[in-house]
């Protein structure tokens, strides 16, 4: 392999000049990846989109495995996922890396998302990118709702109650719309037959699609880099980028430094914690499916929980609807809310680092009270930290065109 | 093709051809589209699973509730005792529709200060309104709290009276629905049809 790969970038004859009059195999390799040039400024923030890579794998290896055991139907899904846990040879491994790659997937986009805050990745040119970006986050959001009805367990049926008749909250189509999705007058097993099939068919194949064309839109712009500078505009005679490296070997290298850490965590919560303390496999969730009660304490799993405060902060079907929706559809703006003329956070005011700060802790702040039971007292909380939640972004067209920012500079800088 | 073959070109022709292509096709493919989204709704079989479904209320109790299961749905059957139906006249000015304005969620039969067919037996669905949760009973009478009894929603705290109506301040807009139902027996309950011979 390795003797391949160096000879990659020689024009020569043979194998590989018969496969390239064919198939644009070296040219492909070059343009994405032995001479894609990303700054060499890159710290660990830049270490995040590899990593959803990683998880995005080990979620379809162990998705497709698990399929071979499970059984999408109302009367033996809950069973069959016992099966697999008790009798199915090294079943509970591939399970339980598969419920922890869903938390992982989120942990992991969330900081890839905040990686493109903090250094302005949004802004032009990378509007689109970012567009893709949020397109696959709300995809990545459908796929763990259908993935998690899928155990037919207590939390599963009550929790997709709960998101489906969210959809009743629309005027005049919304009963009809909820027994469309749900396919039934009630979450049945036609649901959670429909339910495998986006699982494992629509969801995954639209993911992996928008996957390809968010890195072909990567690759056509260029990597930003945390000072937020665009490298192409300073070229050496040869045409490469000054402040450039090729991703591979350089990037490729000092990403598998991260990914060994990462999946020394993740075989950690894998093998010692797979449950986090119900943040992960909730615990009412080893209960089958009961149509006739509802759990004492219902709540999503920790990653849809900032949105699902604020719906319930809101003391309206309706209106906590429509929150709620803009709430997960806001940051899709943000390039054309930003005003500022920098892109990074190195070189911004203290307006826009408060503000970024302030919505940081509303977002951790609502991702925990939307586990909590809704007591008033959280409630109001919750309340507080949704307008806050929602400033950041209404407001953020006027705090960050009066910023007082710093001048850049003109070339990357990694020696801090 | 020479210069005088291009210049002989109709584009308003050629551009009325694309247009009529591109219409036509998407007509065509708008027509292939229905059999795929109409295999979504409720099957046939769903919708025979969905019959209405017999209860013997003979054995009720005052102040007793059973649960049922219609179409998948929890229905609650509730024989109120005098009490209960004297509390109902008490403190309308905390529900949010008293007198069962919203239509679609009782037949015209169920529109009345009880709503139900007979005042002692209630018939409501067991889910809230809100997002669909089962409301828990709660038969308590705590007048210090203002609560006559009811039901109460465990998941974001809806309330609602004996009579399955919302109270104000919460955030299940309205009334629990009342199923079409009808009674074939003094104690057997057809939940699901409210007209024709079982």
């Amino acid at each position: 392999m390795a003797r391949i790969e160096a000879e990659v970038g020689k024009p020569q004859g043979g194998l590989m000049k018969w496969i390239d009059d064919r198939f644009p195999f070296t040219e492909t390799m070059k343009y994405h990846v032995t001479e894609y040039y990303a700054a060499k400024s890159f710290n660990w923030w830049y270490i995040f989109g590899v990593l959803a890579m990683v998880v995005l794998v080990i979620q379809l290896v162990t998705g497709v495995f698990l399929t071979m055991n499970y059984k999408p139907s109302a009367d033996e899904a809950f069973a069959s996922v016992e099966y697999i846990m008790r009798d199915v040879e090294w079943g509970w491994l591939i399970r339980y890396m598969h419920s922890t790659g869903a938390s992982f997937f989120f942990i992991v986009v969330y900081l890839h998302m905040f990686r493109a805050m903090l250094y302005g990745s949004y802004k032009k040119p990378r509007e689109l990118i970012w567009i893709i970006g949020m397109l696959i986050f709300f995809v990545l959001m459908a796929e763990g709702f259908a993935g998690y009805l899928l155990p037919w367990g207590q939390m599963s049926y009550w929790g997709a109650q709960v998101i489906i008749s969210l959809f009743g909250a629309i005027p005049g189509i919304g009963d009809a719309l909820v027994e469309f999705i749900r396919g039934d007058y009630s979450i049945s097993d036609i649901t959670l037959n429909r339910f495998f099939a986006l699982h494992v068919i629509v969801l995954p194949l639209s993911l992996i699609g928008l996957i390809f064309v968010h890195i072909v839109a990567l690759h056509h712009v260029g990597s930003n880099n945390p000072d937020g500078i665009e490298i192409k505009e300073h070229k050496g005679p040869d045409g490469i980028p000054l402040d450039g490296v090729p991703f591979h070997p350089h990037h490729t290298t000092k990403d598998l430094v991260g990914i060994i850490v990462f999946l020394m965590l993740f075989t950690g919560v894998v093998f010692f914690a797979p449950e986090m303390g119900g943040m992960f496999l909730e615990h009412s969730n080893f209960e089958p499916a009961n149509m006739t009660a509802t759990p004492e304490h219902i709540a999503p799993v920790w990653y849809y929980t900032p949105y699902y405060a604020i719906l319930r902060a809101v003391p309206s079907k309706l209106w906590g609807f429509i929150l709620f929706a803009i709430a997960v559809v806001l940051p899709l703006f943000l390039p054309w809310l930003d005003r500022a003329r920098v892109k990074s956070i190195r070189y911004r005011g203290w307006m826009y680092k408060t503000a970024l700060t302030t919505f940081v802790i509303s977002f951790v702040a609502l991702g925990y009270l939307g586990l909590q039971a809704a007591t008033d007292a959280y409630v109001m909380a919750a309340r507080f930290f949704a307008v806050l939640y929602f400033m950041f972004f209404l407001l953020m067209p006027y705090y960050t065109s009066i910023d007082k920012t710093k001048p850049v500079p003109d070339r990357v800088k990694y020696h801090e | 093709m020479s210069e005088d073959d291009v210049d002989r070109i109709d584009r308003n022709r050629r551009h009325f051809l694309t247009v009529a292509t591109v219409v036509t096709g998407a007509v065509g493919a708008g027509f292939a589209a229905i059999p795929f989204l109409s295999s979504l709704q409720p099957s046939a079989r769903a919708q025979a699973l969905g019959a209405p479904v017999e209860v013997p209320i003979g054995s009720l109790e005052p102040g007793e509730l059973i649960r049922v299961l219609w179409r998948g749905r929890l229905v609650f059957v509730l024989r109120r005792d005098e009490g209960m139906l004297a509390r109902l006249q008490e403190s309308l000015d905390n529900l949010r529709d008293p007198n069962s304005e919203v239509v679609e969620q009782q037949p015209d039969y169920a529109a009345n200060e009880t709503r139900s067919v007979k005042p002692e037996y209630l018939v409501v669905e067991g889910s809230c309104t809100h997002l669909g949760c089962a409301p828990l009973e709660d038969f308590e009478v705590r007048p210090s709290e203002n609560w006559g009894g009811g039901f109460f929603c465990p998941c974001h705290g809806s309330k609602f009276d004996l009579a399955g109506r919302v109270s104000k301040g919460v955030p299940a807009p309205t009334n629990l629905r009342v199923p079409p139902h009808r009674f074939v027996r003094d104690d057997l309950i057809l939940i699901g049809q409210d007209t024709g011979a079982t």
